[in-house]
């Protein structure tokens, strides 16, 4: 046999299994022919020369791929903990030239038929009034939203980004089954996705041609930017989440980093003058164009949903006024009804002049006579959904004969709430399951953009497969796969970056993307969280060598400095009572138990684990600041955590977790200061991390240098100090073999030189401060702010502090009380620079509430 | 008859507040036989912004943002306004089965009309309840003239239902409103809203003043005036039609109408979003006062 022969050998090996298995309508293969459709032939053809399980290892490669660039969606509403990663399937969906200029020419019709429909629903209403929609359509409608009426320019586009779910029926036509039109999720999704595969699929992908994506991500830049064109050249685009504990934050992070945006939540925002502002570490910036992730009723507690925290006060009063553009527009969620469906193809007629391209999921209204009949007559057929989201679909053919009736009354005691929809079955695609390519049901979401007075489609989208044959329905939450989907081209595309070319960059003004106080916040803590967790691990790491040198020797010197490192892992942890007060000596003899718990107990916020997962939390917070590699190493400590979480404790494991956790701080460190541009958000984090870092070293000098000990005592501890501190070769370097009290403060306390002393930090801390914006409130050039003068009474103690002095012990107290004072001052200053910080830069909104309204009584 | 009307809202708060959020509907209505010639808001601390609009439903809103720590929050309205007497045509409106408008209704396709049938869908205070039909029905019976019914239904409640500001809250469903025939204005023009479209005819909500008059040879006490509500219904011909079922009476010059919705929540006089003080203590005080020209 020749090779070609084999190939194709191959191919119909494949093909006989994956046809038998096929029924209905299949993507890629055609029964009748028994061969793939022409535009899958080159992919199959390479699928087919796979080796056994080169498919699956490539899946799993992109499931790392995913994981490690944080592609997440949260299950439920907890942030972390609950993240599934995105699963990709590997074999994307192919679609022909031909077949998606047809399904893009439908696209862009229906966009510009929908824009219209909101238009006049909150303009002039001459669909109702013209008897094209009935007037409980629109008015029953949750998403109806009185308070937008008159708000959106009826001569401009409103419906700036839309969502489209198709799928294709047996007839081999894609259906419109669904729309999202007020904050369609998904695009970032689809673009991670393609980058996965183009790793993963690489060769696969050359051999087609495929269309990229990134135009389309230039071209929603450009609508936005343009928005506000007759205001403003270089409008302040943020986007606004409702939060880390939102299923897609990660795509909300993830397009904000791409796009160059703010991320933001509802309190990062506040309206005055009747214009939007942004409340970032430099103050107020006045925001132009809000992309937002939530939903409309939320979006203003005061106009619309009253109970929203996610929202802003104020905000449809901005848009009304013109000052604030937002996308899509607040009332959009109304076109997402599925009652609008059979009345599209006569507005298309009426409006657009037109008939409608892509049909949509035969839909019955039933507050239409005859329609309801229909519905009634043929409900066990059909899918019965609401207009809005008030309540879930039901699949009525999974109901028995009282909950049909029951459904019959629902239905005819509000009929304008219901729909009947036909269950569309729809067609099989080529999918990855247990190493073995069978048929799923498929559904693609396609994106589109308002541009230049009409739509961009991005040619390709997020396809998503049914989890086993029978399933019909496909959601994430409940555990479909996505795939990406090819769209192939006639000719090879330019290659786009995502930016303009750099001439047309040139005069443009180079700025900051601003920082909001919350990510300043956040950066600061996981400074200090990192800092903290860095400093436990250390301490943990010296009482176990103490612990296996006293088990080895039973030396009592050895047990004096373990009891003073256990003293001060107390302290750090805050876990008490712990090895402090009268039980101290019992649990001495037997220590591990304690020392496990202080390192592993989740439910504690002190204990190792429990700070990491501080530090996790306010990373995640900040999830759209990190570069790729530094998320890597962020994701690298939560998966250590994960097998800490899972794996049964023990002494052994515990030592290399804590040597690979603090390899990872250490990595998360260097990324940091490598890759972080050095704004304000580098600095906060850094003075996080130092502020951090001056308090544990000197709790840790307290709790083990401040008493009197004996001579060999004292040396252990000393040197134990150097060493939890990675300071013991600079300390011989500079003082041979000499050690003693004062070699060791000089090195660790008072050397400026030295990053790990304690006056290096402080230093550190001073130039940090004085770096950060100083505009609010204004003040004097030569004056320092409270934060300054605080830190700098604090390094002049440094500087004067003398080191004879230090070192010497009170006879009475047998405590050096010298070092004690300078201590406490260290601990003092910095706390309370940290509250000047906080009140300066993180401004806390107070909680908000809603005005108890007036009741009408008659008196 | 012309009325001169001071409308003030205070809250005080324990903690201070750092900055608010309102939007008021308390300027009187230019519609129905009465024209609002003056309407002035003083508002203390003084507002940093305010603007004015008119809203889905034609009412006259007031919106003002406060940037500025307060403990107090005082809104006063003065307003002149202009009642007719429309007690005679009153008396000459043609009345049609109930049915025969409900019917007419639903199959017009009068622009006008098309959008009066947004009152017919039930609203969150004003939901479809079945008892609420039970209690409808009784009234509009088969074949009887629109407003007779309505007339019947208003003196209905009337007299089954007790007034007693004690017995409902701002947030009672009106579920137990019916259940405990008991209630305050409010409470019972929903109700009558409730019961007109549960037969499929539209109502809509009024909120207002009455003006009380004192006992005769007594003095008319400062403040004792106050927001009051009933509601209107369509009968298609003459448009919208006013009953206060609180008082048994048909609105005539001693109601003056502030703003009109399906129910309270769209037409609350003042509400507002407020950044700390959780608790907060509110008086109100109105005074109608008849005036000359």
């Amino acid at each position: 046999m020749t090779a070609e022969a084999r190939q194709s050998a191959a191919l119909l090996d494949l093909g006989a299994s994956y046809g038998e298995a096929a029924s209905g309508y299949d993507e890629m293969w055609v029964p009748l022919e028994k061969a793939p459709h022409a535009h899958w032939q080159i992919l199959m053809q390479d699928l087919s020369r796979l080796r056994g399980g080169e498919l699956e290892r490539r899946r799993l490669e992109s499931s790392r791929l995913l994981r490690e660039n944080g592609v997440t969606y949260n299950v439920y509403n907890d942030p972390r903990g609950q993240q599934r990663t995105w699963q990709l399937d590997p074999i994307p969906l192919m679609i022909s030239s031909a077949d998606w200029a047809v399904i893009s020419a439908g696209l862009k019709q229906r966009a510009r038929l929908l824009d219209y429909i909101l238009r006049d629903l909150y303009g002039p209403r001459h669909l109702i009034r013209d008897g094209l929609l009935p007037p409980e359509l629109v008015f029953s409608h949750q998403g109806f939203l009185r308070p937008c009426d008159q708000t959106l320019d009826s001569e401009q586009q409103q419906l700036l980004l839309y969502a489209a779910d198709l799928a294709r029926g047996p007839d081999g036509r894609m259906w419109v089954i669904g729309d999202r039109t007020q904050a369609p999720s998904g695009a970032g999704y689809a673009l991670e996705t393609r980058s996965a595969m183009t790793r993963v699929m690489a060769a696969e992908f050359r051999h087609n041609q495929v269309h990229r994506l990134s135009l389309f991500f230039r071209n929603l830049r450009a609508m936005l930017s343009g928005l506000m064109a007759d205001k403003k050249d270089d409008p302040h685009v943020v986007l606004l989440t409702p939060g880390p504990r939102n299923e897609t934050y990660f795509e909300h992070a993830y397009l904000a980093s791409y796009l160059g945006y703010t991320l933001v939540q509802g309190d990062d925002l506040s309206v005055r003058d009747g214009k939007v502002w942004m409340k970032s570490i430099d103050g107020l910036k006045q925001v132009d164009i809000i992309v937002r992730r939530v939903d409309d009723t939320f979006c203003d507690p005061l106009e619309l949903r009253e109970d929203s925290l996610l929202g802003v006060p104020g905000l449809l009063e901005a848009a009304r006024q013109g000052n604030v553009v937002i996308a899509n527009p607040l009332g959009s969620s109304l076109l997402e009804s599925p009652a609008l469906n059979p009345f599209l193809p006569n507005i298309a007629q009426k409006i657009l002049g037109e008939e409608i391209l892509l049909p949509s999921a035969a839909t019955w209204w039933c507050g239409d006579k005859t329609a309801r009949d229909h519905v009634l007559k043929n409900l066990a057929d059909l899918v019965i959904k609401p207009i809005d989201r008030r309540l879930p679909s039901i699949f009525a053919s999974s109901l028995d004969k009282a909950g049909l009736e029951t459904l019959k009354t629902q239905i005819l005691s509000a009929p304008y709430l219901y729909v009947g929809q036909q269950v569309l079955s729809c067609s099989t695609a080529p999918s990855l399951r247990d190493e073995k390519i069978v048929p799923r049901r498929a559904l693609l979401r396609t994106f589109l953009t308002a541009h230049q007075g009409d739509y961009d489609v991005m040619p390709g989208g997020l396809t998503r497969t049914a989890p086993d044959e029978h399933s019909v329905f496909i959601t994430n939450q409940t555990g479909g796969l996505s795939k990406d989907t090819w769209v192939l081209a006639d000719k090879p595309d330019d290659q786009t970056s995502l930016w303009p070319s750099p001439q047309a960059r040139v005069g443009a003004a180079v700025h900051e993307v601003a920082l909001t106080s919350r990510s300043g916040e956040n950066l600061y803590w996981v400074g200090r969280y990192a800092a903290r967790a860095e400093a436990i691990l250390r301490v943990l790491r010296s009482v176990i060598y103490k612990l296996s040198d006293y088990d080895d020797y039973r030396d009592d010197s050895d047990l004096q400095v373990l009891e003073r490192l256990l003293v001060a892992l107390t302290f750090q942890t805050g876990m008490f009572p712990g090895f402090v007060g009268d039980e101290a000596k019992e649990k001495m003899r037997n220590p591990r138990a304690e020392i496990m718990r202080m390192a592993t107990d989740p439910n504690h916020p002190g204990s190792l684990i429990g700070t990491l997962n501080l530090l996790m939390q306010s990373a995640f917070n900040v999830r759209d600041i990190w570069s790729v590699d530094t998320w890597r190493v962020i994701d690298d400590i939560d998966e250590i955590l994960q097998s800490i979480a899972d794996g049964e404790p023990s002494f052994v494991t515990l030592q290399n977790n804590l040597d690979s956790l603090l390899g990872c701080l250490m990595a998360f460190f260097g990324q940091t200061q490598e890759s972080m541009p050095h704004e304000s958000g580098w600095y906060l984090f850094n003075i996080g991390r130092r502020m951090e870092r001056a308090l544990q070293l000197s709790g840790l000098v307290r709790h083990t240098v401040l008493f009197r000990s004996s001579e060999v005592v004292e040396h252990l501890i000393l040197e134990a100090l150097l060493v939890n501190q990675e300071s013991l070769s600079s300390h011989r370097r500079r003082y041979r073999a000499a050690q003693s009290p004062s070699t060791v403060f000089d090195l660790m306390l008072l050397d400026v030189r030295h990053p790990r002393s304690l006056a290096y930090q402080v230093r550190k801390i001073s130039e940090l401060v004085e770096r950060l914006p100083q505009s609010q409130p204004v003040e004097r050039s030569h004056s320092l702010n409270d934060e300054q003068r605080i830190i700098l009474k604090l390094y002049t103690e440094f500087q004067l502090a003398d080191l004879n002095r230090l070192v010497k012990v009170n006879d009475e107290s047998g405590v050096r009380t010298v070092l004690d004072g300078l201590l406490t001052n260290v601990e003092k200053r910095v706390r309370k620079a940290s509250e000047f910080l906080t009140q300066r830069y993180f401004s806390h909104t107070s909680d908000a509430y809603q005005l108890a309204p007036t009741r009408t009584e008659l008196l | 008859m012309n009325y001169r009307i001071r409308h003030t809202t205070r809250y005080q708060y324990p903690d201070v507040v750092s900055h608010c959020f309102n939007e008021a509907r308390m300027s009187p209505l230019t519609a129905h036989g009465q024209q609002c010639v003056r309407s002035r808001f003083v508002i203390h601390p003084t507002p940093d912004y305010t603007s004015q609009r008119e809203d889905y439903f034609g009412n006259q809103v007031t919106s003002f943002h406060i940037l500025q720590p307060h403990r107090e929050l005082t809104v006063t309205v003065y307003s002149d306004v202009h009642v007719d007497d429309l007690s005679q045509p009153l008396l000459f409106m043609k009345d049609t089965p109930w049915e025969a408008v409900r019917d007419q209704l639903a199959a017009s396709l009068d622009s006008a009309l098309l959008s009066v049938r947004e009152f017919v869908l039930p609203s969150e205070l004003a939901p479809l309840l079945e008892d609420v039909r039970a209690y409808a029905l009784l009234s509009f019976l088969p074949g009887r003239p629109l407003l007779e019914a309505v007339k019947d239904l208003n003196k209905r409640i009337f007299t089954d239902f007790k007034y007693d500001p004690a017995s409902t809250t701002i947030s009672t469903p009106l579920a137990d409103v019916l259940a405990q025939r008991a209630g305050v204005c409010q409470d019972f023009a929903h109700l009558a809203i409730a019961c007109v479209r549960s037969v499929g005819l539209p109502a809509r909500y009024v909120s207002g003043y009455l003006e009380t008059l004192p006992p005769p040879g007594e003095e008319k006490m400062v403040g004792a005036d106050a927001s009051h509500a009933w509601f209107a219904v369509h009968n298609l011909d003459d448009g919208w039609v006013a009953f206060d079922p609180t008082n048994n009476v048909q609105p005539g010059v001693q109601h003056i109408m502030l703003a009109a919705g399906r129910d309270f929540a769209d037409v609350t006089p003042l509400k507002g979003v407020i950044f700390g003080g959780a608790q907060h203590q509110l008086s109100v005080s109105v005074d109608v006062a008849r005036h000359s020209g």
